[in-house]
């Protein structure tokens, strides 16, 4: 073989790269920013540019994607059963914590980040409720072992990755209205879950009655 | 050496039997042996030598797979792990004792080399010394750091309580920032009248040059010492390479480590069994799933649980995927580090974004999977994992492997700065633990999935690549056919694997590991990954200890770059794919 042939193949893939990103980005010419053509690219036939241009572009996350857990509640239903938005947050208001302040978080939680007060009635004996909810974000190494071995589904994981701050010390302990997050929003991020916690739900509601 | 002793034939006797080793050790050495069991065969202190070099001439145990050490309060324990590379098997332990004030032991260097830095680790995090050990100094921590972190009654910075969870944080949970329960000037223990501002550390280690040897030579060359990083773009993550040159030759690479250190071991001990899971994902980051997988066997091994079926073929799926992605990357790094600046790699992560896809998918995260149990996986691939992962193995990776391999075949400039350089070779690279791709460059035929299969790996087709001098062009053609042997594995795996259950037991957050001790390995991209752990039967280990195989790599580096340029020396460091993660631990 002569000499620089090895070289020269080389660099024939690299110009087929090159050349195949052009024809990406003609083909996409004026609707980069198009859904449906930046799944096309990003998925496993996908070829040419595969750059995500973040923050304009986003890749989508997926079900299961981990990220900081968070506290599922159920909201306050006014008397048509739709949720009370509560004018200060305006979110929906609280109505019920799904969370028992059981603890198992807790004690499940490797580095330890979780951090529970179980509240009391006024007799001083301990409620299924918590008083307070805290979960150090630095600390926090998004292993979802929380939301795994919660027994009563009330933590779950959120998709929410964008959580840069100028300051730690405050505004990276979320308490427990920080963390709390209405049912619609975990049955929003997690439908498959959701679906599968209802049934379950359903089948243990019609086991009562029965 | 005691080569004296006559080499036992293999095939009358299962030396991968504690008791027949021991038997054997004591027709030579009779009063060497102190006990025997499974847990180990336990040798006089002043005997080991004597034991290792008869184990290594006679017994063929030729390669010394770990090194670690137990604080068992009242005395100290040092574990070693042996096997013999053309017999296979799981390897045997060793052990030796010695006495809690002032511990001592003999160093095992002049028999197995790749001991060098696994004693250092013990010196320097359970300070136990090796007598005769060539260069026993602190390798993880600072030359000034006072204590010995692994030692039981050492408490760490921040320290709350020897065992998670702690009480603290329920029911009465008070949320409190570390930082205000301890002050920082509390954290750390300073020798007895130690004065910070005068403080200067021990320099003993840099050899200076007198005058006479620098102009000695009749053609001017200078002998400097350089270090190349902690921030250096070549040496792959924050590690400094004190390099002594002559001229443009290396003379002497010595790998200053511990600028990532956060004694993974001690965290370990103080969590609980599952708690470790998602730190082994922060070992190798690029390969979190097969620490996953290596972490759940050898806790498995202790408690005797099997993980379902299907279970089985997932960590083999995910394991494999794995190691495909991590050679794609350690290719790009090679040709980067040889100049083809980034090209290549990008290719790679392009590829290697798509195989993240379906881990975050799966697990939920690309890197920090956290997704193998003890018995089982934490979730079920669905239908279209499957498919996604199909087309994936049986059309565009294997495009790729082919594609990242047409770069260098016949490539002259290739050829000409990896044929040839950086030879490791064969009886050498044993001598020194490497492991994985590094071993199997130099010609070694040892793969843990062949010779002491784990999981389900005894149902595959698949060779085991090997090269022939051991230079850094066999290394890299090594890890391109370990691509297509996964690929290989993942299509058989992809066909074969059943429905059904992904959990043997109960999913428990607080397993219950019997007493005993166990070294669990897997063979991970990178080389041979160990978790020693050692179960006092409470939620937390009493010991845990990882075998990292690039920190064990890198004691090899030395041989591999003296005597080529400096040039050189980059893209050898990239051929042993080392990471920091796992190197430091
Ligand atoms: S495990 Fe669930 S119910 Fe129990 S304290 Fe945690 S969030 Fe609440
Ligand atoms: S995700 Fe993991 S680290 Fe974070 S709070 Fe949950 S258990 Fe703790």
């Amino acid at each position: 073989m002569a000499y620089g042939l090895g070289l020269l193949n080389g660099l024939r893939i690299t110009a087929t790269r090159v050349f195949k990103t052009y024809v990406g980005d003609f083909k996409h010419l004026g609707r980069r920013y198009n859904d449906k053509l930046f799944m096309e690219r990003q998925s496993v036939k996908g070829s040419g540019i595969f750059t995500v241009q973040y923050p304009e572009e986003k890749l989508p996350v997926p079900e299961n994607f981990r990220f900081i857990p968070f506290l599922v509640y159920e909201p306050a239903l006014d008397a048509d059963g739709k949720p009370v938005i509560d004018p200060k947050t305006g979110k929906e208001a609280i109505g019920k914590q799904k969370c028992t302040a059981c603890g198992i978080c807790a004690k499940v939680c490797p580095p330890q980040c979780i951090w529970i007060v179980r509240a009391t009635t006024p007799e001083g004996k301990p409620k299924p409720q918590p008083a307070e909810f805290y979960i150090d974000i630095d600390v926090c190494m998004n292993c979802g072992l929380c939301a795994e071995f919660c027994p009563f589904d009330s933590i779950k994981m959120d998709h929410d990755y964008e959580l840069s701050n100028y300051e730690r010390h405050v505004s990276h302990i979320y308490d427990i209205n920080v963390l709390s997050k209405p049912a619609a929003y975990h049955a929003k991020i997690h439908p498959t879950d959701w679906a599968h916690e209802e049934e379950e739900r359903k089948a243990k509601e019609a086991k009562k009655k029965a | 050496m005691a080569v004296n002793a006559p080499v036992v034939p293999e095939t009358q006797l299962n030396l991968n039997d504690p008791q027949v080793v021991a038997e054997q050790i004591k027709t030579q050495h009779p009063d060497a042996v102190e006990s025997v069991s499974a847990q180990g065969i336990v040798v006089k202190n002043d005997k080991l030598l004597d034991v290792a070099r008869y184990l290594r001439d006679s017994l063929a145990f030729d390669y010394l797979n770990n090194v670690t050490s137990v604080d068992w309060q009242d005395r100290f324990e040092v574990v070693y792990n042996l096997t013999s590379m053309d017999r296979g098997g799981a390897p045997i332990t060793l052990k030796v004792n010695a006495a809690r004030d002032n511990p001592s032991v003999p160093s095992l260097v002049p028999v197995y080399r790749g001991a060098d830095f696994q004693e250092r680790e013990v010196y320097d995090l359970m300070g136990i010394r090796f007598a005769g050990h060539p260069n026993l100094r602190r390798i993880l921590l600072w030359d000034g750091f006072e204590g010995y972190p692994l030692r039981k009654d050492y408490k760490e910075p921040y320290y709350e309580e020897e065992k998670k969870p702690f009480g603290s944080r329920w029911d009465q949970g008070y949320h409190v920032i570390a930082e205000d329960r301890n002050p920082w000037h509390d954290n750390v223990q300073y020798p007895a009248n130690f004065d910070a501002v005068a403080y200067k550390p021990p320099r003993d280690h840099i050899q200076p040059i007198s005058v006479e040897e620098a102009t000695a030579s009749r053609i001017h060359t200078d002998k400097i010492v350089l270090n190349v990083g902690p921030q250096h773009p070549s040496t792959h993550g924050v590690l400094r390479l004190r390099v002594t040159l002559e001229g443009e030759v290396v003379r002497g690479v010595e790998p200053i480590l511990g600028y990532l250190h956060r004694n993974h071991d001690k965290i370990g001990e103080r969590n609980t069994y599952l708690g470790n899971m998602p730190f082994t994902d922060r070992l190798d980051y690029f390969s979190s799933m097969a620490n996953n997988l290596a972490y759940a066997l050898a806790v498995e091994k202790l408690m005797g649980v099997k993980p379902p079926e299907r279970a089985e073929y997932i960590r083999v799926i995910m394991a494999e995927l794995t190691r495909w992605q991590n050679h794609a990357i350690a290719l790009g790094f090679i040709y980067n580090d040889l100049g083809a600046f980034y090209t290549p790699l990008i290719y790679a992560m392009e590829e290697r974004e798509l195989v993240l896809d379906l881990f975050e998918a799966t697990s939920g995260s690309r890197m920090m999977c956290n997704y193998m149990r003890f018995g089982g996986v934490a979730r079920d691939v669905t239908d279209d994992f499957i498919e996604k992962c199909k087309y994936l193995v049986d059309e565009r990776l294997p495009r790729r492997t082919d594609e990242l391999e047409a770069y260098m075949v016949g490539n002259e400039l290739f050829h000409a700065r990896a044929k040839n350089v950086g030879i490791l070779p064969r009886d050498l690279a044993i001598n020194y633990s490497t492991a994985g791709p590094v071993l199997r460059a130099s010609g070694v035929k040892y793969d843990i999935r062949r010779a002491e299969p784990y999981s389900i790996y005894d149902r595959f087709d698949f060779d085991i690549p090997t090269g022939t001098v051991g230079d850094l062009y066999d290394r890299f053609v090594v890890r391109v056919a370990e691509m297509r042997q996964s690929l290989k594995i993942l299509k058989q795996a992809l066909a074969q694997i059943p429905a059904g259950e992904i959990q043997t037991g109960k999913k428990n957050y607080q397993v219950r590991v019997p007493k005993g001790e166990a070294y669990g390995r897997a063979e991970n991209p990178k080389g041979e990954l160990g978790f020693y752990v050692v179960s006092d039967g409470t939620p937390n280990p009493y010991r845990y200890h990882v075998r990292g195989p690039s920190f064990i790599n890198l004691t090899a580096l030395n041989d591999m770059c003296v005597g080529y340029k400096i040039a050189d020396m980059v893209v050898i460091l990239g051929s042993i794919d080392i990471v920091m993660g796992e190197v430091d631990r």
